[in-house]
């Protein structure tokens, strides 16, 4: 009786979730950077109902007298009633054709996020499913050869390539999609993913719990799935959260280049690309775009190193 | 030694194989060909597009087309689509141009992270270090060519600064001390602007490798010992810190063919980055695989160089 703890010291001990999402809390930059993502996916949704659903502002229409007006202008009395924009203004000005940049920023967003999320996606697939194939059954043998070998001589042939060349080649000689785009960069940048996967369930494997697992004769797929893979996203959680920024920074680079992602579709990076035709007479057309990239990534960066160090019990305990 | 040199000098060679089978079959395998770079040519009739491919063995079986790349490749004889000329000999001299532009940005770049990084990582959590990590992120966060085009604007109008080409056009008959000046001078903005990225990445790694061993318990020895800080920090944290850093000497090479396209696209710099560019949008089958397999090679290459290099700067690692 004496020796139990009572039970509200019990009650009061915190779930690693907890605890890490009280680390995180701490770190104001990541937390801002998390405050400005969960405004990007609110306004994402939105600019999809509006442009797309519930039509308010049009992001295709063209108003030839209202070329290159600076931001916060209103529109001219020579438009058609059907092309006025909501309330007679453009609050981020328009382009050469006369388009609502406003408009064309919010459709963007949607699309900007989904090829950063749709691509960290596949990435996340790929490199889980491998890594933890590599990890899980790496012992067995296929041949002469172990899987283990196997897998992870396939992701070192692919470090090998030049990423940002093989996007360009594959990119170029495919017909132009948006779907492709997302699928290219997802299908180069899952290495990281395999490698930290890997890793951790080979670490695993030999811990009590799942050795207890085993002992209890769980099939093998409760083990992987509910033992073992949820302690070993927290690094591929991290690497997932910078590979977003830096799949929306590749899309832009991509369109700078001249391959991105074709008309209708607007992008913030095929926006900021084309703006820079208009650098002088038109400084916004490039301004705005680049400004919502920067801002955009920077909070996916800072919101993945913020959970790095928040799950680095190391570092919890010395700023505590 | 040997042994373990001869070994994976063998593994490599084997991956180098794999790479240049996969890197064929994924530019041959996708949609696009070179006889389709212009369909909208009403001048190119069935004939001619079948006397193409006849040309260009674009007809063979691909296990066919790979051999006889890899044996032109060899001897020497591989042609580029585009202009009928060697391909070698294109590489070698748009590597001789870039080579300038590579070694400047990585001359910037690690000597302007390393003194960063160690100082933020010995004043942890002063103003210092919170700028520079905020302006690190923000840096690493903006797509290069928007900040390229800011600053270009800023560098021209205030400085004067020459940001294209290589050298002052007509510049031909000056002295050669005048031309080598010009020269240095046309350097000096892209190397400047591809070095920002660089600069960002590295000295946050400089800097959490510091943090990583300022932690240890020998620093704590050598501070209780009553050594100055100079020798603490320099002497005993650096010189641990620094191990990581020899590997990524190794990797720098490759970077020159993938990381450059951007940048050299930006500043009209015709160097690797440019051709690699123009022989993807030309669909120029033979240069893109080349290319593509000499940053593979080059790739290999560093990472044992980067191998040896660790067991020679680390006792505790024996190759075997």
């Amino acid at each position: 009786m004496t020796i139990a703890p009572p039970a509200e010291q019990l009650a009061a001990a915190e779930t690693p979730l907890q605890q890490i999402w009280r680390a995180f809390r701490k770190d104001r930059l990541a937390m801002a950077g998390l405050y400005v993502l969960v405004l990007l996916i609110v306004l994402a949704l939105l600019g999809k109902l509006l442009t797309e659903w519930w039509v308010l502002l049009d992001p295709a229409t063209v108003r030839l007298p209202d070329k290159l007006r600076p931001p916060l202008s209103a529109s001219s009395p020579a438009l058609l009633p059907a092309q006025v924009p909501p309330w007679g203004i453009y609050p981020f000005g328009t382009d050469e054709l006369g388009r609502n940049v406003f408009a064309r920023m919010l459709q963007g967003s949607f699309v900007s996020l989904s090829i950063g999320f749709v691509a960290v996606g596949i990435s996340l697939v790929i490199g889980v499913t491998l890594g933890g194939l590599a990890g899980f059954y790496g012992l067995r043998k296929w041949g002469p050869i172990s899987i283990d070998a196997l897998i992870m001589r396939f992701t070192d042939v692919v470090l090998c390539f030049p990423t940002f060349f093989l996007i360009l080649t594959v990119v170029a000689l495919l017909p132009p999609s948006i779907y492709n785009i997302m699928a290219v960069i997802g299908m180069t940048s899952w290495m990281n993913t395999t490698r930290f996967v890997r890793a951790e369930f080979l670490s695993l494997r030999e811990r009590d719990f799942v050795i207890a697992a085993q002992a209890l004769g769980l099939p093998e797929w409760r083990i992987i799935f509910r033992h073992m893979l949820p302690n070993a996203l927290s690094p591929v959680l991290v690497s997932a959260s910078i590979d977003v920024a830096y799949a929306i920074l590749t899309e832009s680079a991509l369109s700078f280049l001249g391959f991105g992602v074709r008309p209708p579709f607007a992008t913030w990076g095929n926006i900021l690309a084309d703006g820079r035709t208009f650098i002088f007479d038109a400084p916004w057309l490039f301004a705005i775009p680049g400004t919502a990239i920067l801002l955009v990534v920077l909070a996916f960066n800072l919101v993945g190193e913020g959970l790095r160090d928040a799950m680095n019990p190391k570092l919890r305990k010395r700023s505590s | 030694m040997w042994r373990f040199l001869a070994r994976t000098l063998w593994q490599r060679m084997l991956l180098l194989v794999f790479i240049s089978i996969i890197s064929h079959a994924v530019v041959h395998l996708a949609p696009g060909e070179p006889t389709e770079v212009d369909p909208m040519n009403p001048m190119m009739k069935a004939e001619d597009i079948a006397r193409i491919r006849q040309a260009f063995h674009l007809d063979d079986p691909i296990y066919l087309q790979y051999i006889d790349w890899l044996r032109d490749l060899f001897t020497g004889n591989l042609k580029s689509f585009q202009n009928g000329l060697p391909v070698l000999p294109q590489i070698w001299e748009r590597f001789l141009n870039s080579l300038p532009l590579f070694a400047c940005t990585t001359l910037v770049v690690w000597t302007l992270s390393f003194p960063t990084g160690i100082h933020a990582a010995v004043r942890r959590g002063s103003p210092f270090d919170r700028v520079t990590t905020f302006i690190a992120y923000a840096l690493i966060s903006v797509p290069g060519f928007f900040l390229s085009y800011l600053l270009v604007l800023g560098a021209v109008q205030v400085f004067h600064l020459p940001v294209v080409g290589l050298y002052t056009f007509g510049s031909e008959g000056a002295t050669p001390f005048v031309r080598h000046m010009d020269r240095l001078w046309h350097l000096v903005i892209p190397s400047l602007m591809s070095a920002l990225t660089g600069i960002a990445v590295l000295s946050r790694y400089v800097r959490s490798q510091m943090l990583e061993v300022l932690d240890q318990d020998y620093i704590r020895t050598a501070r209780a010992k009553g050594l100055d800080e100079d020798t603490v920090v320099y002497g005993h944290a650096l010189r641990n810190a620094l191990l990581p850093f020899v590997t990524m000497f190794g990797l720098l090479l490759p970077g020159m063919i993938s990381g450059s396209v951007i940048f050299e696209q930006i500043f009209a710099w015709p160097g690797l980055g440019q051709l690699g560019y123009n022989a993807i949008s030309q669909r120029d089958f033979p240069m893109i695989l080349t290319l593509n397999f000499i940053a593979a090679a080059l790739t290999l290459v560093g990472i044992l160089i980067s191998d040896i290099l660790y067991a020679v700067v680390d006792p505790r690692i024996r190759l075997q």
